[in-house]
């Protein structure tokens, strides 16, 4: 899977399923304060990545994923 | 003692998703019941079900606020949405004002069964998702209802199985009678997916006559072989009167009498002294004389021992007025956890365009249910005060008395 992909995937799933606004879409957008992304959604992020990439993510791994750019990087790393 | 009224009043059902829908159909004798292909699948011996369509929140509401909602919290937003409305409270009313809920339902089944087929597949609990825990518990509608709509009055859940959306509406009653609540959202709610309704099934109580669905739900007749489950939400805005008043609400009726009681004995079989008691406490509490109900809204639910159980109660306690007795269930099917809720609606309907609503499917009463004055064809009369009546598993009785308003 290409970065393309991945960035294309997450973006989409981020608008459609947690309807996160497309404006606020930016690879230096913080997950938390633009995305505004509360710990509930994170644990449907983590279902809908599960189904998505076929990886289940570790909170742990989690902690220095603080915008956008960080977690394609992560998926890009776990995919890989 | 204070006065409570009722100022707004929403309904999602099978007959229905309006006042208006729900009161002509109510007029035409109008069945919501159909065949569910699923249930054979499933293992069900009883296809029949409501035929209620799911409502679609995308777009209505923010995810965060769907996420927590299964199929019956949905429905009883739709309804607590459209009751609100009708009785004037925005959204801005319910910032500055404290008002409560009290909300009938008693399973979550679709989200529970659900949650446990991802987890028994994955093992992984995380893969539930965020919704699992606040659709499955069985106070998923208040807790739901309670964060969408800002409340911050009395909150909490009436499981008492078939009578729940009845028992709901008398503590919200109470609550303002005694002055600790000035508004309260009262109602019921019933899931009508696949999972929810298995274990009924499972003891043979629901009506196998599939040739017409319309004709199977079959209250009082002698000819009855079993209920036809059903679902959907009904809301009820009870208010005290004076607040009514003052911030110049419609009043649509007045709740004048609660009843309640418990048969202490068989899990599922009911009684005919525990309804009596209800009802008997219910008009006692109303202070209103038996001979001027002007209709009976009967819990019957076209079981065998069940509509025998209070075709004797309804003619021992009411039997030398000849009062008009039908029951809705036989349109609706059984709303279970919501028709308590409900069935205070469709009575309500009747009340204000002076009808009594068929038992449709009675045609030929058995030797109790021919005590009693069964209406079998739509029926213009006046009416100014009904009682309706809700029982359910393990015993529990609820009977709610309600009267035209007049100040």
């Amino acid at each position: 899977m290409t970065r393309e992909e991945i960035i294309n995937t997450t973006n989409e799933f981020l608008i459609e399923e947690i309807e996160v606004n497309p404006e606020v879409i930016k690879e230096d957008a913080s997950l938390k304060d633009d995305l505004d992304i509360d710990s509930l959604d994170f644990v449907d992020i983590f279902v809908i990545v599960e189904r998505k990439f076929g990886f289940k993510i570790k909170a742990e791994e989690m902690t220095d994923v603080a915008t956008l750019g960080d977690f394609y990087d992560y998926i890009e790393k776990k995919v890989s | 003692m204070r006065r409570v009224v009722i100022t707004g009043m929403g309904i999602y059902s099978c007959i229905g998703k309006t006042l208006d829908e729900v009161a002509k159909s109510l007029y035409d004798g109008k069945s919501g019941i159909g065949i569910d292909p699923k249930r054979y699948d499933y293992g069900y011996r009883s296809p029949l079900t409501g035929i209620v369509e799911r409502p679609v929140l995308k777009g209505v509401l923010e995810r965060r606020l769907r996420t927590g909602l299964a199929e019956e919290g949905e429905y009883a937003y739709i309804a607590t949405k459209d009751a609100l409305d009708q009785a004037n409270v925005d959204m801005d009313y319910l910032l500055k004002n404290e008002v409560g809920i009290f909300y009938g339902n008693d399973s979550s089944a679709e989200a529970v069964i659900k949650a446990h087929q991802v987890v028994a597949e994955k093992h992984d609990t995380m893969l539930m998702g965020s919704g699992a825990i606040f659709q499955s518990m069985n106070s998923t509608i208040t807790m739901n209802l309670s964060v969408i709509f800002k409340l911050r009055g009395v909150n909490m859940t009436i499981s008492a199985a078939c009578a729940s959306g009845s028992h709901s509406m008398g503590l919200g009653y109470l609550f303002i009678k005694n002055g600790w609540q000035d508004m309260v959202i009262c109602g019921g709610a019933q899931e009508t997916n696949v999972y929810s309704m298995g274990s009924f099934d499972a003891l043979n109580a629901f009506s196998i006559k599939t040739d017409d669905p319309t004709k199977a739900s079959k209250p009082f007749d002698k000819n009855r072989d079993g209920l036809v489950p059903s679902g959907g939400a009904a809301t009820l805005i009870l208010e005290d009167y004076e607040h009514a008043v003052k911030r110049g609400a419609n009043i649509i009726a007045e709740v004048v009498g609660y009843g309640f009681s418990s048969n202490g004995g068989h899990i599922s079989q009911p009684t005919n002294e525990g309804s009596y008691i209800a009802m008997k406490r219910a008009m006692k509490d109303s202070g209103i004389d038996l001979n001027k109900i002007d209709y009976i809204n009967a819990h019957a639910t076209s079981t065998p021992l069940g509509d025998m159980y209070e075709a004797m109660s309804i003619n021992s306690l009411f039997g030398k007025y000849n009062i008009p007795v039908s029951s809705t269930k036989s349109m609706t099917g059984h709303e279970c956890w919501m028709s308590g809720a409900s069935e205070i609606i469709y009575s309500i309907l009747m009340m204000q365009n002076s009808f009594i609503a068929p038992n449709i499917n009675f045609n030929e009463p058995d030797e109790y249910s021919k005590n009693i004055n069964i209406i079998n064809r739509t029926t213009e009369k006046k009416i100014d005060t009904f009682i309706s009546n809700s029982f359910g598993f393990g015993g529990t009785n609820s009977a709610l008395v309600v009267k035209k308003f007049k100040p």
